[in-house]
């Protein structure tokens, strides 16, 4: 089975990355032999759909599953529909949760966790309408 | 004429209006399409109103053999292809087209979709046009210029800008041959003022500056336009009277005669410094 973890890095020690879409790279890995490979994530800095175009990249790498913290709406539907199970609420290092996953102490998810730009950093605002709206 | 700020609150709207007023027969452009509040001080009777659409694409899944062109294609991760489905996020789409045209199966065309409606209307002699955005549409620049659109050379046009500086300010105040700048002498003021003429510098457009509820915070924001050279065109004061009319949607100029002079003024300096 081809198990996706967004992680902060590129081993199997990484520690899990708690955001989708914006994550540093998706450790994609085969549960059977933990033989991996690590794709950088080129979504991480797009202005809008981020989840959506993260979930094309792995869509195209035949993941079965996507561990990681937090899911978007935009995200959830697009990996739902691609037939991607997705587990969230993950933490600890890549190969962690996935024996924790193996294991069957991982549930997959039916509803997206956090609503969209989540993963965006503090300050940036909330995407297109950014720096508006600030009143005393 | 575009009436700018920063940030929110500082009276963009109460200056616009005013002004508006004062010297009659203008066109007024309300572009806050996300809040729009001028038709709450001036009390038109709309007699025009009309939906906004934008163009979203529509796949054929009869003919889509999912190949992802399309979604390679789109810069703003509108389209989402699985091996079985293509998912459209509309409310992500710019409306672009280029989805349609690098489909090779020719299996994605358009339908409009309402993000927003446009509304006419007058108060007086005055002209009113303004714009709202639906709830839960994040793009507020096609109302906008579908706002702008309506704009008619025979007259003075104001536009009231949204607050910050992002697109839909640089969509209101482009092509403009002046911008008044209204702030409050406040550090936030301040803060959000410098932001936007760093904008205005950039876009070649003149500025002044209104300073609205004078009186309030501290003189960082006359020492800062006196730095840079930047004409304070007029200054309001912190007023209860002014806040009371205000609270009840009656522009102050209204009540208070003498003001209607001043934004005559206001106007008038407005003429010279752009030229026009």
């Amino acid at each position: 089975m081809k198990i996706c973890v967004t992680a902060a890095g590129n081993t199997l020690d990484a520690p899990v990355d708690p955001r989708f879409g914006r994550t540093a790279h998706f450790m994609i890995v085969d549960s059977e032999n933990m033989s991996f490979e690590a794709v950088s994530n080129t979504a991480g800095g797009a202005m809008s759909g981020a989840g959506i175009q993260a979930a094309q990249t792995i869509a195209s790498k035949g993941v079965n599953v996507v561990i990681t913290g937090n899911v978007g709406p935009n995200a959830f539907q697009a990996l739902a529909s691609a037939g991607i199970k997705i587990v969230v609420g993950a933490y600890g290092t890549v190969r962690e949760v996935i024996e924790k996953y193996k294991r069957g102490e991982l549930t997959e998810t039916r509803a997206p966790t956090v609503g969209g730009h989540f993963g965006r950093g503090r300050g940036m605002g909330t995407g297109m309408g950014r720096g508006r709206r600030r009143q005393p | 004429m575009a009436v700018a700020s920063g940030k929110g609150g500082t009276g963009k709207t109460s200056v616009a209006v005013n002004m508006a007023l004062s010297i009659g027969n203008v066109q007024f452009l309300d572009c806050d399409v996300e809040e729009p509040n001028a038709y709450l001080l001036l009390h038109p009777e709309i007699s025009r109103t009309e939906p906004v659409y934008l163009p979203v694409p529509v796949i054929n899944e009869e003919l889509c053999d999912h190949c992802g062109k399309c979604a390679e294609f789109c810069s703003n991760n509108a389209i989402f292809v699985s091996p079985e489905k293509v998912l459209v996020f509309p409310e992500l789409c710019y409306s672009c087209g280029g989805c349609a045209i690098i489909c090779p199966r020719k299996a994605i065309s358009e339908e409009q979709r309402k993000i927003g409606t446009l509304r006419l209307g007058s108060a007086g002699d005055l002209e009113l046009v303004y714009g709202e955005l639906e709830v839960g549409e994040p793009m507020a620049v096609p109302v906008i210029k579908e706002v702008k659109r309506q704009i008619k050379n025979d007259r003075p046009v104001i536009l009231d800008s949204p607050p910050g500086t992002s697109c839909p300010v640089i969509e209101t105040v482009k092509e403009s041959d002046f911008c008044v700048l209204v702030t409050e002498p406040t550090p936030f003021g301040l803060h959000d003022l410098k932001i936007t003429v760093q904008v205005l510098k950039h876009m070649g457009i003149p500025f002044g500056v209104v300073v609205n509820r004078a009186g309030i915070g501290d003189k960082k924001v006359y020492e800062y336009c006196k730095e840079k050279n930047i004409p304070i065109l007029l200054e309001i004061p912190y007023q209860r009277k002014i806040a009371e009319l205000y609270s009840r949607g009656i522009p102050f100029s209204l009540e208070m005669p003498e003001w209607k002079e001043k934004f005559q003024t206001l106007f008038n300096q407005v003429r010279k410094l752009a030229g026009k």
